[in-house]
């Protein structure tokens, strides 16, 4: 068979992240090559660099055995590449038909053939088996219906490569068996295809070749049937050295917070679990697996519809983010360039933008000798790498952003502490530092609610985990459940629905 | 997430109807108050009071379609009116070259605000408030703060005449709105417009080149500008320095009643000429309802802010916990 595509020890680096260290992948005329690993492990970026949207800094990639260099998507288009993005990506108020000949429509004269869009579209469109008025605006389909048009574009520029990201993350069972034919009809064409999927069982029933991918690393490839699913869990998930982890646990304390039968229509069903003082509580679960929801219902950025949470034995209904931070909670959250922090701001200013609310005023002015000492000693105690506390934010490295997000959170002494993904995007280095700072946070009597799609992370770091699929609370693995390997598969089993199953 | 039921307000203002019902709706509460409002004469004298702010909102729409914004136009309109009378008095063009050079220099001046906005990456707002500063000065040190006037009558003709009960200066409008309709709705770059305004990062990875769609707004909207200049140095038979002062504010509020939205990717041509006619029906009815124009100025800005309000509610800007990103 030809070899359509190939990449070569191909490196992407990002301001403080090395998310690509030498990839190489290939894949054959009619062949389906997975691509599996866990959030962050460098998926969606090695399918950027396909796509043309970001550019390698090392390494080459070939076409069909010639070199390709792109300067944009448009480029990558022309050479066959097809991209389905995990986003949805439609202009909502375009039209179906629009949409997916969008930037090839069909011409007559200077005009657009509205009659052939239409009809090229509506033929692409019932090659699925559904019904959907091409006519419509893309906006008013739903996310399942919307997902297929973004496969119909893709399959329209005759592409000979085609990468699906987490093409059936909105599909209903019935779409996803029609999508399923779709890409074998694809293959007997000759069509590669690269499948990027959480969904194991999907993997193996579709995949010729499976690759995984950990932490920017190729962690092995083989051909599927030499793969179990175990063997593909474990390789995701890793060994890693326990130096990462610096935790020493301890009996867990007082009930801090105690949640029961929480409930936001179509986001979290029915979550109930406690948190105590000197506990770490980690949270796994895939992306939109109501992780985050849950965080932003508990400091009141979201209303919910039932349940009750009580802090420290008391009953309470946030309603914002200083309704919590008034009951000691507070969140650090996920992204920390458009969430965490204000960035053209010093560190200074950041570290004391909470605690402001709370006092260290003289009169009605900011004290500034006490705002700098505040922010002096908190750059001390985490270890953040900075000239002075006037630096801005702007100008540290990922890691050092992520701690001064924390010091923030920390000037108010809150007692329970919600971080979302705090080690997302920094370098090994920092992130050790970082789970240093956690442990003496939990030692000190703080409780601690970690969401994380880092898996080796909130088993070296948690007293106990909960797992998170479909706004469910689905299980709680408390610490020392089984040896760390197997707990972790177990872990990944319950948040992908079930390998047994399959 | 989007609802597969939309409300009947929705629907009307998806289909652009919403702003025509408002234009009856102005023009019924009117007569009513004055049975003057609807008498041919005012209607044609309507027309032609609002030609110069609809063919300044036609481009407009593009601009506001991309997403951007153009607050440069009356500025420009008064440059360009500037020019064309001064290269037609004092050089002795041609009357149609003078008007070429007058709509060439509205053009120019999109392309220079374009350029700061797709390679200069300054937003709209700041490149074309520069924009409106420098083109008023260019226009006071060319004609030294005096009007141009004593053209050759010929140049004046489009801002007066009328072709029956029609003037000029509507059908100009009308024309440009039909012609803006089609290249929106029939054409390759209509359809890449709308996409670019709605999702640019869908754009972009389409294939879509947004500097040049960025461009081509500036530019549209610089050269009918330039256009409206002409207009107006008919309609007043001189050329006047500090005409079109704060004529940017009546524009974006056509365009905005005319359902476009200030985030882009939503409106159109039809839409927009409906609401330049309620603008000026609302200026018109005010003054023969002889309210002072200090009502009427306040009067306007709260009609625009009134478009604003509903538009962001049609977006669900107000509703209470939205997901992230939403």
């Amino acid at each position: 068979m030809t070899l359509l595509l190939e990449m070569k020890n191909v490196h992407k680096r990002y301001p403080g992240v090395h998310a690509l260290k030498g990839i190489s992948y290939s894949l054959r005329a009619g062949e389906l090559h997975a691509l599996v690993g866990e959030n962050g492990a460098g998926k969606s970026t090695l399918v950027k660099v396909l796509g043309g949207v970001v550019a390698p800094d090392e390494g080459e990639i070939l076409i069909r055995g010639e070199s390709a260099r792109w300067s944009g998507p448009g480029d990558a288009i022309r050479a066959g590449v097809g991209i389905i993005h995990q986003e949805l990506s439609l202009a909502p108020h375009l039209t179906v038909a629009e949409n997916i000949y969008l930037g090839r429509e069909p011409k007559r004269g200077p005009f657009i053939d509205g009659r052939k869009l239409a009809d090229d579209a509506t033929r692409l469109v019932e090659g699925f088996g559904v019904g959907i008025d091409v006519k419509r605006r893309a906006g008013t389909l739903s996310p399942g219906e919307q997902q297929l048009v973004e496969i119909a574009k893709a399959i329209s520029q005759n592409v000979s490569i085609l990468a699906m990201d987490e093409p059936t993350s909105s599909l209903s069972a019935r779409e996803t068996e029609q999508l399923f034919r779709v890409i074998a009809g694809l293959r007997a064409s000759g069509t590669g295809i690269i499948y990027i999927s959480h969904h194991l069982e999907e993997v193996f029933l579709l995949a010729d070749r499976i690759s995984v991918l950990r932490d920017g690393e190729m962690a092995g490839s083989a051909d599927a049937k030499e793969l179990t699913p175990e063997r593909v869990v474990s390789l995701m998930v890793g060994r890693q050295i326990e130096a990462l982890y610096p935790r020493t646990f301890r009996d867990p304390g007082a009930v801090l917070l105690d949640v029961r039968g929480l409930s936001r229509r179509g986001v979290l069903e029915g979550v109930s679990f406690t948190l105590r003082s000197d506990e770490i509580l980690g949270v796994a679960g895939l992306v939109g697996s109501g992780r985050t929801e849950l965080a932003r219902c508990l400091v009141g950025l979201d209303p919910f519809d039932e349940g009750e949470i009580s802090v420290e034995g008391t009953p309470f209904t946030p309603r914002s983010p200083g309704d919590a931070l008034d009951r000691g909670i507070v969140l650090v959250p996920e992204d920390r360039k458009r969430q965490g922090l204000f960035l053209n701001r010093t560190i200074r200013d950041n570290t004391i933008a909470m605690r402001l609310l709370q006092g260290l005023r003289k009169g009605p002015f900011v004290d500034r000798p006490a705002s700098e000492s505040l922010a002096g000693s908190f750059v001390q105690r985490l270890g953040v790498r900075c000239r002075s506390v006037f630096d801005s934010v702007f100008s540290l490295s990922g890691g050092n952003q992520q701690k001064v997000a924390i010091a923030k959170g920390l000037a108010v002494s809150p007692k329970i502490l919600i971080l979302d993904e705090p080690t997302r995007g920094v370098d090994v280095g920092a992130k050790a530092e970082i789970h240093q700072i956690m442990n003496d946070l939990a030692a000190q009597g703080m409780g601690i609610l970690m969401i994380s799609s880092d898996l080796p992370e909130v088993l070296g770091m948690s007293d106990a985990v909960l797992v998170f699929r479909d706004g469910r609370c689905v299980a709680r693995f408390p610490r020392g459940e089984g040896a760390q390997g197997t707990l972790g598969e177990r872990v990944m089993t319950a948040a992908t629905g079930g390998i047994a199953n399959a | 997430m989007p609802e597969k039921t939309q409300s009947f307000l929705a629907t009307l203002r998806d289909k652009g109807w919403g702003s025509v019902l408002l234009l009856f709706a102005v023009v019924g509460l009117l007569a009513a108050f004055h049975p003057g409002v609807l008498d041919r004469q005012n209607m044609a004298n309507v027309l032609a009071q609002s030609a110069i702010v609809g063919v300044c909102a036609v481009g407009m729409t593009f601009v506001l379609l991309s997403g951007g914004i153009d607050l440069s136009v009356g500025s420009v309109l008064a440059l360009a009116g500037a020019v064309g009378a001064w290269t037609c008095k004092e050089l002795g063009l041609p009357v149609p070259l003078a008007w070429a050079v007058a709509v060439l220099t509205g053009t120019l001046c999109g392309l220079a605000s374009g350029s700061l906005v797709a390679f200069g990456r300054v937003p709209p707002f700041m490149a074309t408030l520069a924009m409106l500063a420098a083109a008023r000065g260019g226009t006071l040190l060319l004609t030294q703060g005096y009007p141009v006037s004593g053209l050759p009558p010929a140049f004046y003709t489009p801002g007066w005449a009328s072709v029956g009960p029609f003037p000029v200066s509507g059908l100009v409008f009308f024309g440009l709105a039909l012609a803006a309709w089609v290249l929106l709705q029939r054409t390759p770059f209509g359809t890449h417009l709308r996409a670019f305004g709605d999702n640019p990062e869908t754009a972009r990875l389409a294939g879509l080149s947004a500097p040049r769609l960025t461009l081509s707004v500036y530019a549209i909207s610089g050269s009918l500008a330039g256009l409206a200049g002409v207009l107006m140095v008919g309609r007043l038979w001189s050329a006047q320095p500090n005409v079109g002062m704060g004529l940017e504010l009546d524009v974006i509020a056509a365009v905005v009643l005319g359902g476009a939205s200030l985030f882009g990717g939503v409106g159109g041509v039809g839409g927009t000429v409906a609401g330049v006619l309620i603008m000026g029906f609302l200026d018109n009815g005010l003054r023969l309802l002889a309210i002072s124009s200090y009502v009427q100025q306040s009067v306007k800005g709260l009609v625009f802010i009134g478009a604003v309000l509903l538009d962001l509610a049609f977006k669900g800007y107000y509703r209470k916990g939205r997901g992230r990103d939403a």
